[in-house]
């Protein structure tokens, strides 16, 4: 059913070397409108290397990335935003000094002018901030929160709501729960399947067998910088998986 | 028994914002009611008042120049010889007989382009850390100051040049007496915090050095551009610097190799006490502008009870200890869940 859809994103033979080192060699990817894609692998298997090749912050050394079917080359991050495609990272990418609002539209604020000056607009960053949040049922006290006074959900949740404010068509999510309290990661995996329903597509990496299998709807294994192996969820079973992290089919 | 406890601390949490925030003005005020005290003659005065902003003009530039570069998480050790590199440049172009126009500017492009030099420095050469990149420039400018002037004071500066520094705002308008004037580098005090805060706190470029002092990995991912940003800061803190240099010419009416020694570490020492963290993303215009007027007066009220100036020196290391131990209490409080 998913497959018959045209991709949203697709990355074909990405091969990224640093030095003499090989990280990524000739890997494919695809991801459909409103799928979740897992994406497994071993420490040194690729996978962040991938995401940041998707993001934009590397530029790959050979392969060609494909944003609903137009060949897109990435500069910057800046440019993969542009385009509607998201990261978020598992350090998070939050500025824990500024307010919740502020981190949403961190780099993308909305200004008025002041006479001849371009002011930030912190009324509108308020008000939009609080009807995402509303959207997304992500509950804060009040946007004007900074975010270092946040437990690790309500932060997790400011970065996917961070990632989502613009947009978004496909969400890149690394290790979206490892930080997390037990509590609080079925209301990331919540907020993963409201995502999808609006059509977003969403990579997911992570290590933990329980949010691929609650939230993904196809996963696909790296090992040592290749594609290994790739199968939908209801063809496969979790000891079949974390035997491919492992190098084993 | 329990709900009071909970009230009292509830009442704590919603105090700390605003002592956070206006706690460093409670301490100066405290400090000009001790001062107003121990010399209810001389202190208010409308003399001693002028003077105290008179003396704390040009450091006032350098501290609020210091203050951006210490948001980014980031430090500038060479204000001070980038103050006296620009000044020596401005008596050298005002020997040489340029208009006093030109003179005037001198000081302002060299500032700029020192902190310019100081950012392309740190970002292109990928230093590891902006200290020695400025630990560098400290030496080089003055270095260069005394090259060019040979190393001897140059005096005399015509008043059109001595304006900023030196210029008087008279009152008497308002029928006030003739010894009652503004010194006219108390307005450009206000005038350059009152422009720096709107920048700092309403631009999107301001909004972002804070970013950058909070977290950098943030700011890149959100596609802003960290080296640019950084360039800009360190620029406008050489630029800051300049206008110190210009004030410092009207003030003194010559270029002279020792000016701005050691002022670097008072710049520092007024935004610690005014609340900026080291670790970057924290501190405010108004608590820069608090702790230079701290530091200020302490010198002033230790000089009118003619306390010698090593004691002032102890006082003022003691300060910027006890300003950062109550910061350190504060936010044991603030962060106790």
């Amino acid at each position: 059913m998913l497959s018959s859809s045209n991709p949203l994103l697709e990355a074909k033979g990405i091969t990224k070397y640093f030095g003499t080192i090989t990280a990524l060699e000739n890997v494919n990817l695809k991801v459909h409108p409103g799928e979740c894609l897992g994406v497994v692998g071993d420490n040194g298997a690729g996978k962040s290397t991938l995401m940041k090749v998707l993001s934009g912050l590397y530029k790959p050394s050979a392969g060609s990335l494909f944003f609903q079917g137009k060949e897109e080359i990435l500069e910057s991050p800046r440019d993969s935003q542009n385009l509607g495609l998201e990261m978020v990272y598992q350090d998070l990418a939050l500025a824990g000094n500024l307010p919740i609002g502020e981190n949403i539209f961190l780099g993308r604020e909305p200004t008025k002018k002041f006479g001849f000056l371009k002011l930030l607009d912190f009324n509108k960053i308020k008000e939009l901030t609080n009807a995402h949040l509303e959207k997304l049922k992500i509950n804060v006290k009040s946007a004007d929160q900074k975010v270092e006074e946040l437990s690790g959900g309500q932060r997790q949740a400011v970065a996917i709501a961070r990632s989502t404010a613009f947009n978004a068509k496909v969400v890149i999510m690394d290790e979206p729960t490892a930080a997390l309290a037990i509590k609080e990661v079925g209301k990331v995996l919540d907020l993963i399947n409201s995502l999808k329903k609006t059509g977003v597509g969403v990579i997911v990496i992570s290590h933990r067998m329980d949010d691929i299998f609650t939230v993904c709807d196809r996963v696909m294994a790296l090992f040592q910088g290749t594609n290994f192996a790739e199968a939908n969820l209801s063809n496969t079973t979790r000891d079949e998986v974390i035997g491919w992290i492992m190098g084993k089919k | 028994m329990e709900d009071k406890d909970k009230k009292i601390e509830s009442l704590h949490l919603k105090l700390i914002p605003y002592f956070e925030k206006y706690g460093i003005l409670l301490l100066l005020v405290l400090m000009i009611l001790v001062m107003h005290i121990l010399q209810p003659d001389v202190f208010l005065s409308w003399r001693n008042v002028t003077n105290v902003f008179k003396q704390i003009s040009w450091q006032s530039m350098l501290a609020l120049g210091v203050f951006m570069v210490i948001v980014t998480a980031g430090i500038d050790l060479s204000v001070g010889s980038i103050m006296m590199l620009s000044l020596m440049i401005l008596a050298v172009v005002a020997k040489a007989g340029a208009p006093w126009f030109i003179v005037v500017i001198t000081p302002l492009i060299a500032g700029f382009l020192c902190g310019l030099f100081n950012g392309l420095g740190i970002t292109l050469l990928r230093m590891p850390h902006p200290f020695i990149m400025t630990l560098g420039t400290l030496y080089i400018f003055r270095g260069a100051g005394n090259l060019i002037s040979g190393g001897t004071p140059i005096s005399g500066f015509t008043d059109e040049v001595r304006y900023l520094g030196h210029g008087r705002i008279d009152l008497q308008w308002l029928g006030l007496e003739k010894s009652q004037y503004l010194p006219v580098s108390l307005v450009l005090i206000a005038i350059v915090y009152i422009i720096f805060w709107i920048f700092l706190n309403k631009s999107k470029t301001g909004k972002w050095i804070y970013a950058i002092g909070g977290n950098p990995n943030a700011a890149r991912a959100s596609g802003i551009n960290v080296n640019k940003i950084l360039i800009i800061v360190y620029s406008l803190c050489g630029f800051l610097s300049g206008i110190g240099a210009l004030i410092l010419a009207g003030r003194t009416d010559s270029g002279y190799p020792n000016a701005g020694l050691q002022s670097e570490l008072d710049a520092i020492a007024a935004c610690i006490i005014g609340g900026a963290s080291f670790f970057g993303g924290r501190g405010t215009v108004l608590g820069v502008f608090a702790g230079v007027m701290i530091m200020g007066i302490l010198r002033n009220g230790l000089n009118l009870m003619d306390v010698s100036s090593f004691w002032q020196q102890v006082l003022i290391g003691s300060i910027i200890v006890l300003a950062v131990y109550i910061d350190v209490l504060r936010r044991d409080i603030g962060t106790r869940k």
